[in-house]
């Protein structure tokens, strides 16, 4: 893959986080390339979301250290890791049903038009640009100023994917981006993944569903009880090894058993 | 999935664009203004409820109305509510009262201290609540007792009653009082009456003078608070904020919208609203008493939920909320006009507050496409 001669974006080692007395992470090691979709894979209460929130300047690790772009870095709110493009898409809290995709799309970076003293948004511009950004990721809104409670979830997804993307992300975070979705809306989201893909942004994909990461994941990595597994590239592993792992090996073969080998 | 070509979903029906016109948060407040109207021009259209003078008197009202929706308003599409708004009015009055004629200082200091101290409660109010996470409504409601408190307890520790006049002869000359308590418009309707367009006094000291002799500051006010704020809502990166505070607070800190301080600034702007209110009544009584501005922060929030805003915040209009006031004191002065008790006005204020909250639960749902 030509996307491996790159070094990475962004590079976690040996990543701690504790929480009083609970460790939700144990020493983990990731990293993301340009051009690369980079799979997050593990069950619930594994420690996926403690992990990219730490990515993403939520959390500060207990231990270890983050890279990004070769240098050391510390962020101190989320605020901070999004001025250096680490985008994060969250599950449920990526738009306002209520408001515009307008609205959204530009939600904390509108654009401003000055009159004299006065700065009033400008709508013309903001409303170009979200079509034509939406139109790129294969979505043709009715309206921009169709509220976003009107989008199905695929396309609410790709509104705020588009939105990362178009405010200069160089890493994206998905954060289980499919898991409330169904069959054509998933197909949707992950053509989407692909083609940002393709514009040189790492991506970081979490997920359970080994189906969706072997779809467009090019490395997974499988955290279990805050640990790594394991990195496996493309075409080195099977998806009954990636489920193998996830689920923590034996008792998922005793129970696949028990269901008839359908899991 | 296709990335070219408009790919139109065969399941969607065509919305006509006379339904997507309906569909915005004015809608309830449109459709009532014109039935209030249309009802009392039938019923009270000869009751002189539609002169100069009758217009004057209804508009007068419906602007107090609207001063303070429009702060509900913006509050309310920020996520929060102020349940202090009528404790505040009757504290703003009594501060001017006693700094002006207790004090004996000049109103312009008086004006501009109460506006000071009220901003200040506004903010205290809104730091609290943005602060602590907890309900705006517990919150104000504390304030709701805790201004009235005052209210009531400094004229009778310094003054030895509730109500204070004398302000209307320390107001003469001042160049702040005319701001909230003057008239414009004196020689325009001098004018009409000459052309013999309006009604003048027959006798008296003023015969040959206008009844109505100039539009009360408390309508410039109003019509001036309105336009700023739907300019300020619709049209500019903060308005957007408010939409976004509103609608879901913790996804537009995501993205880094200020939300704490949009909130106390909105807070701050409804108590400076109410204050306005409180200014005006003042300058036009010539008195302040301690039971000013009772049950005021609900008819504002009444007039922002027939406008069409959401009691959960982050969806309304104020142009909507101005409408629902102008029907609150359509309303309340046409049962005058129309001989009716004037009790009823209650009446109709459950029910069209009533009739407006399920009007908006449904067009929100359209919006939403909720089912």
């Amino acid at each position: 893959m030509g996307s491996f001669d790159h070094n990475p974006i962004i590079e976690m080692r040996n990543i701690e986080k504790h929480f009083g007395p609970v460790i939700a992470l144990n020493g983990v090691s990731f990293d993301v390339r340009p051009g690369e979709c980079h799979c997050l894979l593990g069950d619930n209460g594994a420690g996926k979301s403690t992990f990219i929130k730490t990515m993403a300047g939520v959390h500060k690790p207990t231990k270890g250290e983050i890279l990004f772009e070769g240098r050391q870095m510390s962020f101190d709110s989320p605020r901070d890791a999004m001025e250096a493009g680490i985008a994060t898409v969250y599950q449920d809290l990526a738009m306002i049903p209520l408001m515009s995709v307008t609205r959204n799309f530009w939600m904390g970076r509108e654009p401003v038009k000055r009159f004299g003293p006065l700065m009033f948004m400008d709508f013309k511009t903001a409303n170009e640009v979200t079509m034509s950004e939406m139109r790129k990721m294969g979505i043709n809104l009715r309206s921009p100023d169709q509220a976003v409670g009107t989008l199905s979830g695929g396309e609410r997804q790709t509104v705020a994917i588009a939105r990362a993307v178009h405010f200069g992300a160089k890493v994206l975070i998905l954060d289980e981006p499919t898991s409330a979705l169904g069959v054509r809306q998933t197909a949707n989201v992950l053509s989407t993944i692909d083609k940002v893909r393709k514009t040189g942004i790492g991506i970081v994909f979490i997920t359970h569903n080994v189906r969706h990461a072997l779809a467009v994941g090019d490395r997974f990595t499988v955290l279990n009880r805050g640990k790594t597994l394991g990195t496996a590239q493309r075409g080195q592993i099977t998806p009954e090894e990636l489920q193998d792992l996830m689920a923590g090996g034996q008792e998922m073969v005793a129970l696949e058993g028990s269901l008839g080998g359908t899991v | 999935m296709s990335s070219t070509g408009v790919v139109v979903d065969e399941r969607i029906k065509e919305t006509s664009k006379l339904r997507q016109a309906l569909i915005r948060p004015e809608l309830g407040a449109i459709v009532g203004t014109i039935a209030v109207f249309a009802f009392f021009i039938v019923f009270a259209g000869d009751s002189g409820m539609f002169n100069a003078q009758g217009v004057l008197n209804w508009s007068t009202v419906s602007a107090q109305f609207v001063i303070i929706a429009v702060g509900a308003c913006m509050l309310m599409i920020a996520g929060e509510f102020d349940l202090s708004v009528g404790s505040m009015i009757g504290f703003a009055g009594m501060s001017i009262a006693i700094i002006s004629v207790t004090l004996q200082w000049p109103v312009w200091i008086a004006i501009l201290l109460t506006f000071a101290l009220c901003i200040a409660v506004g903010a205290l109010n809104g730091f609290i609540v943005v602060r602590t996470g907890l309900p705006s409504f517990i919150v104000t409601l504390a304030f709701l007792f805790i201004l009235r408190g005052f209210t009531i307890f400094f004229p009778q520790l310094i003054e030895r009653r509730t109500i204070i006049g004398g302000i209307s002869e320390k107001a003469a000359g001042d160049w702040l009082a005319p701001v909230f308590g003057g008239k414009v418009g004196g020689s325009f309707f001098n004018w009409l009456a000459e052309m013999e367009l309006i009604a003048v006094f027959e006798r008296g000291t003023r015969a040959g003078e206008p009844i109505v002799n100039g539009i009360p500051m408390l309508i410039i006010w109003a019509l001036g608070l309105m336009i700023i704020a739907h300019v300020v809502l619709t049209r500019t990166r903060f308005g957007n904020w408010i939409f976004a505070a509103g609608g879901d607070a913790q996804a537009a800190r995501y993205v880094g919208v200020p939300v704490d301080r949009v909130k106390i600034q909105m807070f701050m702007f409804t108590a400076f609203c109410a204050c306005v209110f409180a200014t005006c009544q003042v300058m036009e009584f010539g008195s302040a008493g301690a039971d000013r501005g009772l049950l005021k922060e609900f008819e504002a929030i009444i007039a922002v939920v027939i406008g069409g805003a959401l009691l959960t915040g982050g969806y309304g209009s104020v142009i909507g909320a101005a409408l629902g006031a102008l029907i609150f004191g359509v309303v309340q002065q046409g049962l005058f006009f129309a001989g009716v008790e004037s009790s009823l006005f209650r009446v109709f204020l459950g029910v069209i507050l009533l009739f407006a909250v399920i009007l908006n639960t449904y067009i929100r749902r359209i919006i939403t496409g909720e089912r």
